[in-house]
């Protein structure tokens, strides 16, 4: 099926050449850093994680969304996914790409990565979290090419696979509950401890990876022959919905438990986040830009009209996905580590080296992305003509 | 660079074996003569190595001043060489002051006494005794010894920065970039970093290794008192005894080895 990726129009070899370059860019400046260190970020003695961890954490959410496909489709026979999973399954592959590579380009060392194997910590976080990231992409890579190969050749895919997608489900939980348990288990981070962590972790995850893949199937309907269906990209809108109530929900829930008990250590960082501290506050405007956005999206899905407006719904979704990454890929993590655990105030800004670093990272993952749904995307175009 | 971090790791383990041979009993009577006057017979020697359960330390900020505090910071720093890097954001610290409301954010309160609001704490590492950072880290580079000491190899550090998110204290440094350049006068008797790796306070580990006591307690002239926790007989015990004495957060459960007289 492969060759598949490799015809394609012109408009598409653009694309790929674009990304590319945009690619290169990126690792140019990435063996700047290698040679210089992490010290070309805003990240400091305070902040130690910053905008790649940031979007790593973010992108884990995007690839645990698959499951809100596969899930109905297998659990629930809901038949009219069978159409979309491999959209769903191709995107988790892009997506764990993308946050493997994010957490390369984050390592002060990384040609000493394999150290993680060679020692293996399982007291660690860290450690678990390679392993369920890894597991999954190798699923979704096995699940989505046997899935497509035997729908090409219009045969049953191999009975071995099933156990597989079986498993893939519980398995995309549990890589978002992995990363949240990075951060939900640390003592003196008042901002992150929090049991609700893992559950809001996959709230988000359902509204964020969901939204992105709705305009995905916006766009495939756009540019080629095959339509991923407008019950399906409608029945991905409700769980949008779901998923974006209920995210809001539970930070509601932090907000009525952090400013209840009053406990400072916890509240300091909300604090800072929506009101800013003493003139640090560059947070503020994107916390608040993102509260809008997901009230706005909610109400736009809320209401059937505007839900079934399929002119509104890729804007809705957009609006969705951009709620969620200012939620996860700028506050969470740098609001978790301002104030410091000894209360001083350091804030963090990516610096442009770091932004285009993480532009490069962006790009491969969309360059895997577009193949791998060039290569689905034709094989479903022959089945229709 | 690597190389070079690697000759002065082999200077170091050079000199340490040069320790048990040849230098065994230069470094044995200096040893003696260093533990004997500082706390008379609390340790337990085997050759010329200080050992203990669980070594632990107190400050006394009664004892600190604005004469001591800097030479007891630049005796650790110079010991271990520690870069001098004056960009906040990449600095690198094992020892350093902070006033009581960020050295005890959680006991801070509005009515502070004058004194100890202005007061200077010493700060490092807790070597606490259920570390979280030795949780966090995935390649075991930070890991504990049976005497208590949190240690960390950097040869096997990758990086990730995990241990210093896990600490409650602040008291991992990152380097952000090679140290080296930054190092006015390198001690040839322990390794520099290389760039990407993480690192703290050690308790001089090196220095117990050959009879020494750590090098902020020299410096401290008794502001300083360093000993083994689990003996009901050491001098630390003592201390502890007859004094009201403090830690960082110990809600967290992390259980410090460092105890602060106000
Ligand atoms: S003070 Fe921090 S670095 Fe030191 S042992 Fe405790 S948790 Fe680890
Ligand atoms: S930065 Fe180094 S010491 Fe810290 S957790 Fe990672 S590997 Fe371990």
């Amino acid at each position: 099926m492969l060759e598949t990726a490799i015809k394609g129009s012109r408009n598409y070899w653009l694309w790929l050449a674009g990304l590319a370059a945009v690619f290169c860019l990126g690792f140019l400046v990435y063996l700047n850093q290698l040679s210089f260190g992490l010290g070309i970020t805003g990240m400091n003695r305070d902040v130690t994680w910053g905008f790649y961890i940031a979007q790593f954490t973010f992108l884990v959410g995007v690839a645990a969304s698959a499951v809100m496909l596969v899930l109905p489709y297998y659990l629930h026979d809901y038949k009219a996914f069978g159409r979309i999973t491999i959209l769903g399954e191709f995107l988790a592959v892009a997506s764990v790409s993308m946050c493997l590579f994010f957490i390369i380009v984050d390592l002060g060392q990384p040609q000493r990565i394999l150290n993680v194997w060679l020692h293996p910590t399982p007291g660690s976080v860290l450690f678990w979290d390679t392993i369920v990231l890894n597991g999954y992409l190798l699923l979704n890579i096995v699940i989505g090419w046997k899935i497509l190969e035997a729908e090409r050749s219009s045969i049953a895919p191999p009975k071995w696979v099933k156990p597989l997608i079986y498993l893939s489900i519980p398995w995309a939980v549990s890589i978002h509950t992995v990363t949240a348990f990075l951060y939900c288990g640390l003592p003196g981070r008042g901002f992150w401890l929090t049991a609700i962590l893992a559950p809001r972790f996959l709230a988000s995850a359902f509204a964020s990876g969901p939204a992105f893949l709705i305009v995905l199937c916006f766009i495939v309907r756009k540019l080629t022959k095959f339509d991923p269906g407008t019950v399906q990209i409608q029945t991905l809108a409700k769980i949008v919905t779901y998923g974006l109530i209920i995210n809001v929900f539970f930070l509601l829930c932090e907000v009525f438990v952090v400013f209840y008990s009053g406990i400072p250590e916890h509240m300091e960082h909300f604090k800072y986040l929506y009101a800013g501290h003493d003139g640090h506050g560059v947070l503020v405007p994107w916390m608040w830009t993102s509260a809008a956005l997901a009230l706005l999206s909610i109400f736009l899905l809320i209401n059937p009209a505007t839900r079934k407006n399929e002119k509104i719904l890729p804007f809705t979704c957009v609006m969705v996905f951009v709620a969620m990454w200012i939620d996860k890929g700028l506050g969470l993590v740098s609001g978790g580590f301002v104030p410091s655990p000894l209360h001083h105030f350091n804030e963090y800004v990516p610096t442009l080296k770091e932004i285009m670093i993480t532009f490069g990272v962006y790009a491969l993952g969309f360059i895997i992305l577009t193949v791998l749904f060039k290569i689905a995307v034709s094989v479903k175009e022959e089945l229709v003509s | 660079m690597e190389k070079s971090s690697r000759r002065s790791f082999f200077k170091v383990a050079g000199i340490s074996l040069l320790g048990i041979s040849g230098a065994a009993p230069v470094l044995n009577s200096f040893a003696e003569s260093q533990v004997s006057h500082t706390v008379e017979g609390s340790y337990v020697k085997n050759e010329s190595t200080l050992q203990a359960k669980r070594w632990g330390m107190i400050i006394n900020t009664k004892e600190l001043s604005e004469d001591n505090v800097p030479s007891i910071i630049e005796a650790c720093h110079k010991a271990h060489n520690v870069p001098n890097i004056d960009n906040k954001k990449h600095e690198v610290k094992w020892i350093w002051e902070e006033e009581f409301k960020h050295a005890f954010p959680t006991v801070n309160h509005d009515f502070l006494n004058e004194r100890v609001e202005n007061l200077k704490f010493l700060v490092f590492c807790n070597h606490c005794n259920n570390p979280p950072c030795v949780r966090a880290c995935p390649t075991k580079a930070t890991f504990k010894r049976d005497d208590g000491i949190v240690l960390m190899d950097f040869h096997r550090c990758i990086g990730c920065r995990f241990c210093m998110a896990a600490c409650p204290y602040g008291s991992r440094s990152f380097n952000f970039e090679n140290p080296r350049p930054f190092i006015e006068e390198t001690n040839p008797l322990f390794p520099t970093r290389m760039k990407g790796v993480v690192e703290k306070c050690n308790f001089c580990a090196e220095r117990l290794a050959v009879g020494k006591i750590p090098a902020c307690v020299e410096a401290a002239n008794g502001a300083i008192v360093f000993g083994d926790l689990n003996d009901p007989e050491s001098e630390i015990r003592q201390v502890l005894k007859e004094n009201y004495t403090i830690r960082r957060k110990p809600a967290l459960g992390t259980g410090p080895s460092v105890y602060y007289i106000v």
